[in-house]
């Protein structure tokens, strides 16, 4: 028997659900289609919004775990910073911690993030705008190509330039001969720095695969999902650094 | 002969609309391929490698515990450090390539989409991706046996300072680099197919699918992602640290001073501390990852074999959620001992006390799910019964471990060994072995044979209590983990080798055991008995028998025994029977 044909009555009659007394499950929210990329089939409410969805809840997911990666970083900042040993020549417990004063440079590196995270966003929100989504759609050009295309060149400009400080502040630290391995607020403070930098490399990986990405993919919501995903990660790594650069300052 | 898989696919796609599968390569089909269920029998594949590698391992173990002086295969007469590193290979790769993938990435790939009425997952060639590397780390962590100096010595625990020395231990130079690679991957594949799993949940479920009417299956595998994704990026960062302290020169790990083969090799405050902070904050929701997905299928089973509901549905998926919660807190516990401050013990004793609520509220509803039910003893549900079983038996030492003052004692002793392999070894594991019969038919299209299932299953229960419970025994005795012989000095140590040598023997018979469950599995690929499309009479969607591609869904999971006198059971997306 075809599920089409009768299924709003009976759903609506159905009394012991098990679940008391709530709207018919028709109408209340389930999260998806279930039926995946099936837009042109025959049921609707699927479409080019689901799939972008779907893809920013699984970024969304993997930028909770990659938190969770600087989180277990920062506490044991905090454990090395408290930590010391016991020096049998004056009978007391003393720390090897001493604080890194943080290159000057970082600020500027910092002001320059967060415009690259202005600029990402203008980039991202050129993919949605309504009157060119569907010119695009229609296939009659490629405004949102035209209009994003600098804003994302700017981001990874603007990401280089901020690499490039990371590394000059990296140089001054060697000039003044404060290595890795020279005490923990050392340790940490290039693992800090070197772990944001390489996401951000990835980052701009990202972004020059968007940029390809705006003239190669033949669909809209394509194009969209992928300047959509890597704006939110960019920003994303914008805030890690603020947070972590707030430590940096604070415990110098 | 007929292919399985794609007589397991005509199971689900029978009936006049059902379209016709896309002919690929048998490589494009079998191997790099992005169908979930496909990916889901390879999970379980690599799990089984894992496990027989595995078992092999502790096999050569226990003969070595009972009978100090027999040569070995590979190894000759076994010095402490083979015996090590067969220790710590044995317990890498049954937690993670075992107890994380089977359990959660296999049954879930198998089963998941079509439970919450999907055609498939959310993000399939991320999903195959992450199976690949879980393959590669698996890989490389085996590579570790063939290294100058073998395998790493330090358990699956890994604690510095024996793993942050080179110069510690034979394996500790290029094998511990390897492990620590290889779990750097399975962080990242198991990562990744969390987010796949995650966003499937989330996003694909079909029309009328609720979180209320999702099985409990699905709200086990729900929570075990969340966890998988918080947990092991922190286990990824103390793999880095301490890939940083090997060859970079940085003191996270190693205290001041340390001293190894009479050489000062700590310079800088690390604390071995940190990273068992790091380590248990990963280890404990990790036992909870492995044993979830474990209680959803348990909780599914026993509703279907005993035709009844689930007990307290809402609140079973309330405990699932509040286990998963908890399970955060709690990490403390493998630390009484390790020199963490006094107070944070009894703080964790008491998060570990409240974490036995719902896991005991769970027991109850199993209890009171099968309690004067009808019944029918099949094989998915023996091993269910002997989940619940296990479960109780490994459960009820874990709040007496939890007393700093009792842990003081039984800390690193046998007792530790018998609790978790009573809960995590066998309950788990038995878990897997009622998901395998249950749907061994969405698999290959036949069940696997009833009758040497049952033997199996009795083989398997009597020679599991008798090889994990006598641990208790040497454990009060006060016989210690993680050492190679008992004979020597100490002569109370020494009086324990006959119970030694009557728990090798049990464990021999139970990995015996396991061959019967092989031959049936692969004989039934072949020539099981052709299985209906719901031999079960289950409700939930995988088993749906509905002809038409996507499913709605009108009522929760486990509706059985409802309507007495007619069917007694409904399926999530059948419409009512005519109440003639
Ligand atoms: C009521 C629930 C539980 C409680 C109160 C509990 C408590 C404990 C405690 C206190 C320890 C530390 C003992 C020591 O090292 O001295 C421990 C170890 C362990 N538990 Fe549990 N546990 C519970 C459930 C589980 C479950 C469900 C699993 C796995 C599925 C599990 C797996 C383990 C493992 C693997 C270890 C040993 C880790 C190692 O040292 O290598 N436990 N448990
Ligand atoms: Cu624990």
């Amino acid at each position: 028997m075809p599920v089409t044909f009768t299924r709003t009555p009976v759903d609506t009659e159905r009394k012991h659900t098990g679940i008391g007394g709530k709207p018919p499950a028709s109408r209340r929210p389930t999260g998806g289609g279930g039926d995946g990329d099936n837009w042109d089939g025959q049921r609707g409410r699927k479409g080019p919004r689901q799939l972008l969805t779907r893809w920013r809840l699984g970024v969304f997911f993997a930028l909770i775990g990659d938190m969770m990666f600087f989180v277990a970083i920062v506490s044991s900042f905090f454990v090395s910073q408290a930590g010391g040993h016991f020096d049998p020549r004056t009978h007391n417990y003393i720390s090897t911690w001493r604080p890194v004063s943080v290159p000057s440079i970082l600020w500027l590196n910092t002001a320059v993030l967060v415009l690259s995270s202005l600029t990402m966003e203008m980039a991202r929100r050129q993919l949605f705008r309504e009157i060119d989504v569907m010119e695009e759609w229609l296939g009659m050009g490629r405004p949102a190509l035209r209009r994003a295309t600098p804003w994302l060149i700017a981001t990874a400009l603007l990401g280089g330039i901020f690499l490039f400080g990371q590394w000059l502040a990296w140089e001054q630290m060697w000039t003044d001969k404060v290595l890795l391995a020279s005490d923990p607020a050392r340790y940490f403070f290039y693992l800090i720095t070197g772990f944001h930098g390489a996401h951000l490399i990835a980052g701009i990986i990202a972004l020059l695969g968007a940029l390809a990405s705006l003239s190669l993919l033949r669909r809209v919501e394509y194009r969209q999902i992928v300047v959509d995903c890597t704006a939110w990660y960019w920003h994303c790594m914008g805030v890690f650094w603020l947070f972590l650069f707030a430590l940096l300052v604070s415990a110098q | 002969m007929t292919d399985p898989l794609e007589s397991a696919q005509a199971i689900q796609h029978s009936g006049p609309n059902a379209e016709p599968r896309r002919r690929r390569s048998w490589i494009r089909r079998y191997i790099f391929t992005t169908d979930h269920r496909t990916i889901g029998i390879q999970y379980l594949l690599l799990a089984l490698i894992a496990v027989i590698i595995g078992a092999s391992l502790s096999l050569l173990m226990r003969l070595h515990l009972a009978w100090p002086d027999l040569p070995m295969p590979f190894w000759g007469v076994m010095k402490p450090e083979d015996y090590l590193a067969l220790v710590t290979m044995h317990g890498t790769l049954m937690v993670f390539f075992v107890l994380t993938t089977a359990p959660q990435s296999g049954f879930a790939n198998l089963v998941l989409p079509e439970q919450i009425g999907s055609r498939q997952m959310a993000l399939p060639l991320l999903n195959a991706a992450s199976f690949w590397l879980t393959v590669l780390s698996l890989l490389v962590l085996v590579s570790a046996f063939f290294m100058p100096g073998g395998a790493p010595i330090s358990g699956w625990t890994s604690y510095p300072p024996l793993s942050a020395i080179a110069a510690s231990g034979p394996g500790q130079a290029l094998g511990m680099d390897i492990w620590l690679v290889s779990i750097g991957i399975f962080c990242i594949a198991s990562t990744l197919a969390s987010v796949n799993m995650l966003t499937t949940i989330v996003a694909e479920r079909c029309e009328g699918m609720t979180l209320d009417r999702m099985p409990l299956t699905v709200w086990s595998w729900l929570v075990a992602s969340m966890i998988t994704v918080l947990v092991f990026s922190v286990l990824f960062a103390a793999a880095v640290l301490l890939l940083c302290d090997r060859h970079l020169g940085t003191a996270f790990f190693v205290p001041m001073g340390d001293l190894v083969n009479g050489q000062i090799v700590g310079h800088g405050d690390g604390t071995p501390l940190l990273w068992l902070h790091l380590f248990w904050f990963f280890g404990h929701p990790e036992v909870y990852i492995a044993i979830l997905p474990g209680m959803g299928i348990t909780s599914s089973l026993l509703a279907n074999f005993s035709r009844r509901p689930a007990l307290g549905y809402r609140l079973m998926a309330l405990t699932t959620v509040l286990i998963g919660l908890l399970g955060f807190l709690v990490w403390g516990h493998h630390m009484f001992v390790s020199g963490m401050n006094p107070y944070a013990g009894t703080a964790f004793a008491l998060t570990t006390m409240a974490i036995a609520v719902p896991s005991t509220a769970k027991v109850l509803s199993w209890i009171g799910t099968i309690w004067g039910g009808n019944l029918r003893l099949t094989t998915p549900m023996l091993f269910s019964l002997g989940f619940l079983s296990l479960f109780i038996a490994g459960g009820v030492t874990g709040p007496l471990l939890a007393l700093p003052i009792l842990d003081a004692y039984l800390h690193n002793t046998f007792f530790v060994v018998a609790h978790f392999h009573l809960i995590m070894a066998m309950a788990a594991i038995f878990s897997v072995f009622a998901g395998v019969y249950y749907w061994f038919p969405l698999m290959a299209g036949r069940q696997l044979h009833e009758g040497w299932g049952k033997v199996h299953f009795w083989l398997t229960f009597i020679a599991a209590y008798s090889t994990f419970f006598p641990m208790h025994l040497a454990g009060l005795a006060g016989e210690p983990r993680h050492y190679s012989q008992l004979s020597g000095g100490a002569a109370s140590m020494a009086a324990l080798i006959p119970l030694q040598r009557y728990i090798s023997i049990s464990a021999i018979v139970l990995v015996a055991a396991q061959l019967i469950f092989l031959t049936n599995l692969i004989w039934s690929v072949w020539h099981g008995k052709l299985s209906p499309a719901n031999p079960w009479q289950a409700t939930t969607l995988e088993w749906s028998t509905a002809s038409d591609g996507q499913p709605i869904v009108l009522r929760g999971p486990y509706d059985y025994g409802v309507h007495p006198g007619q069917s007694d059971f409904l399926p999530q997306d059948a419409l009512e029977p005519n109440p003639e």
